[in-house]
């Protein structure tokens, strides 16, 4: 395979990273039952505060580059952690609307990090350099496309793995899928519903802050308004509903959300030739896609439709696919739960 | 119920949260090393120095007041529209479609702008239509969907204006060129450039709302889709076309509020023209917890608050990012609805009788 190929596929998982990241922390807080809709404006003011520690850290000359980045990475994950921790507070302590409050947060926090952004804006900082993993970079094909990146992104595959143990081969996760499912059961049984709430939101939160620092230190360098990370969000949580709240599934989303993107970007400024002829419509219409495709992968897995389609499918297709297409949200999924 | 101590109770909590994110927001100012008093003083004269200004706070008022209206409709049937930023967009697009090829003389300016609103209307519904059409029918999740739809518009309008609507000369993403006068909304006059007509129409959409929403058979099954969906289904309500009914209504008077945008407000069809303020009618109707009276009263406040805002920048002693206006009334929203809480698990029986939602 001709190696420019495998470049751009190496950069595509390196861009979706942000994505996977935020998709698998929004994964774990809504299978414990709570919905974080808070997700576009967190990345933001996140990536904002990431980049402004990152940076502040650079200029003070004390520390060395691991170091400036550690910091902005901290700096970001506590913003996601308290903005997701306020989600579940009022949720469990006030009674409040999980998607209300999200929602207000959401745009609290968009313009926060716009206005305590105003002075970072453009200016170049600290940035997440390359790290070839030694001997795994030399798998053919494999090695070009996954083992020459940035420690973030094996962090991301690291995640996608430990959270599918936790998920469906431990008994932590046993009680994590149970209070987002039956909360009242597992509350019988023993679990202390809320408390594993508090942790599993604050744990999401984090990593979203996480993402929001792999924006502005790595993929998005810098910060600008509007955010260069803007509507990712919301296309993040998308993506948990596409990957049917399973670890893996949601990967796969947010590396084909990455994918489309690149393609229509690569389109947008080389032009598209199909045997050899240019072809000419207005490109910028493929900003389209991506929103599309997030419409059309909910219409698929949300039932109704794909529903009908199957119907026309002989049986023995229809119950595997219906099978891989599942996508059903924890059944206490933006719910409180009242211990009596 | 109405002891002194309970109206005590209930005063703290009116004043508490705007005390606390007034202090919030004062304190984020300290930090980036300005005057709050200042920041006051630029946002009170950028909104009410003059009748100039506060026309441009009733510019904000119309468009503000009149989507906040439809989304305590959508509210009242359970439905979080989200993509309403997106229908005022589309009924922007649509007058903007309008404006440059219904060509009429000026003679006939005002039966061209009606119809251009009823365009716009026309344009917001049939955006609410999809949205409507994905959630009941196809089942995709209403946020989402509006999400979607909200992006889609943006870089449909972007098209059009770096495309086939684009400047003769100069074209460039930044907007189409001015529409011809008799397209445009005339303002009352110089000293107070604000359009009547559509003040009129806020009006008669508040009072008409109103009306629908507390004394007839349609306002009552939208407080029952809302309330609780299966059963509404069982006590024999349409829901489905309670439902989309809601959408549409709603997407009426966003579109509306879009057209003033660009046949008042801007005079031609900017990227983003909604100007985020299908989000900011979400925030009033949320920190009214859904009731429609006093719409009108807060989206007026936090109209004052964006036209101000604009001060902030221009301010040579401030130079400070007018996102600070968003800040103020998104802590604002957040700390009522905390405190609303607060009063409830911790007051009870100080609260106004949940049923009184008028």
């Amino acid at each position: 395979m001709n190696e420019e190929f495998l470049n751009t596929l190496g950069s595509i998982i390196g861009t979706a990273t942000p994505l996977v990241i935020a998709s698998l922390g929004e994964t774990i807080t809504e299978r414990a039952g709570v919905v974080n809709l808070s997700l576009d404006g967190s990345l933001a003011l996140a990536a904002v505060t990431g980049f402004a520690a990152a940076w502040t850290a650079q200029e003070a000359g004390l520390l060395d580059l691991p170091a400036q980045i550690a910091v902005g990475i901290g700096a970001a994950m506590l913003v996601g952690a308290l903005i997701a921790l306020l989600v579940i507070f009022s949720s469990i302590k006030l009674r409040r609307d999980q998607v209300a409050v999200g929602f207000v947060l959401t745009l609290l926090a968009a313009d926060l990090a716009r206005f305590l952004g105003a002075d970072y804006t453009r200016i170049p900082g600290p940035q997440i350099t390359r790290f070839a993993i030694p001997v795994l970079e030399d798998i053919p094909v494999l090695g070009i496309v996954l083992f020459q990146q940035n420690l973030l992104v094996y962090f991301s595959y690291l995640l996608m793995f430990v959270i599918w143990f936790w998920l469906f081969r431990s008994k932590g996760g046993l009680a994590l899928r149970a209070i987002g499912e039956r909360p009242e059961a597992a509350y019988a049984r023993g679990a202390p519903v809320q408390r594993l709430r508090y942790w599993y939101t604050f744990l999401g939160g984090a990593l979203v802050g996480l993402a929001g620092a792999a924006y502005s230190l790595n993929v998005k360098p810098g910060w600008s308004s509007p955010p260069a990370m803007q509507g990712d969000g919301w296309i993040a949580l998308a993506i948990v509903i596409f990957g049917g709240w399973h670890p893996f599934r949601v990967v796969l989303g947010a590396y084909l959300f990455a994918a489309l993107r690149a393609i229509s970007g690569y389109i947008q400024t080389n032009g598209l030739f199909i045997f050899g002829q240019e072809i000419s419509f207005p490109f910028v219409l493929l900003n389209t896609l991506p929103w599309l495709l997030m419409i059309v992968t909910l219409l698929i897995v949300s039932g109704g439709l794909t529903e009908r389609l199957l119907q026309y499918m002989p049986r023995a297709v229809q119950r595997r696919l219906r099978a891989f297409l599942r996508s059903d949200p924890p059944r206490a999924l933006a719910t409180r739960f009242e211990a009596e | 119920m109405k002891s002194p101590r309970a109206l005590a109770i209930r005063l703290t909590f009116l004043i508490l949260p705007i005390a606390i994110s007034l202090a919030v927001a004062a304190a984020l100012v300290i930090a980036v090393g300005r005057d709050p008093l200042e920041v006051v003083d630029a946002l009170w004269k950028g909104a009410f120095k003059d009748t100039r200004k506060l026309g441009g706070v009733f510019n904000f008022w119309i468009p503000l007041t009149l989507v906040s209206i439809g989304l305590v409709v959508t509210f009242r049937a359970g439905l979080w529209n989200i993509g309403v930023e997106g229908q005022m967009m589309m009924g922007a697009l649509f007058a903007s479609w309008g404006a440059q090829y219904l060509l009429l003389p000026a003679s006939l300016s005002p039966l061209l702008n009606v119809i251009l609103i009823a365009l716009a209307a026309l344009g917001g519904m049939f955006w609410a239509f999809v949205v409507g059409l994905l959630k009941i029918r196809l089942g995709v999740n209403e946020i989402f969907g509006g999400v979607a739809l909200n992006a889609l518009v943006n870089v449909i309008s972007i098209y059009l204006i770096s495309g086939p609507w684009q400047p003769r000369i100069g074209g460039s993403a930044q907007g189409t060129e001015p529409f011809p006068t008799p397209a445009l909304l005339p303002e009352y006059s110089p000293a107070f450039p604000v359009n009547l007509f559509m003040i009129a129409l806020v009006i008669a959409a508040f009072v008409i709302v109103t009306i629908m929403l507390n004394a007839t058979r349609w306002g009552l099954n939208l407080k029952a889709v809302g309330a609780n969906m299966r059963s509404a289904l069982l006590l024999g309500v349409a829901t489905e076309r309670a439902s989309m009914s809601a959408f549409l209504v709603c997407g009426t008077l966003a579109g509306i509020a879009g057209s003033y945008r660009v046949l008042f407000t801007f005079d031609n069809l900017r990227p983003l023209a909604s100007g985020g303020i299908g989000f900011l009618g979400l925030l009033v109707v949320l920190l009214l917890s859904m009731r429609l009276l006093w719409a009108p009263l807060i989206a007026f406040a936090f109209a004052a608050i964006l036209t101000g805002s604009t001060r902030l920048q221009i301010a040579p002693s401030l130079k400070l990012d007018s996102s600070l206006a968003g800040v103020l009334q998104g802590m604002l929203v957040l700390f009522v609805i905390l405190f609303h809480g607060v009063q409830e698990v911790f007051f009870p029986g100080t609260l106004e009788d949940e049923d009184d939602e008028q």
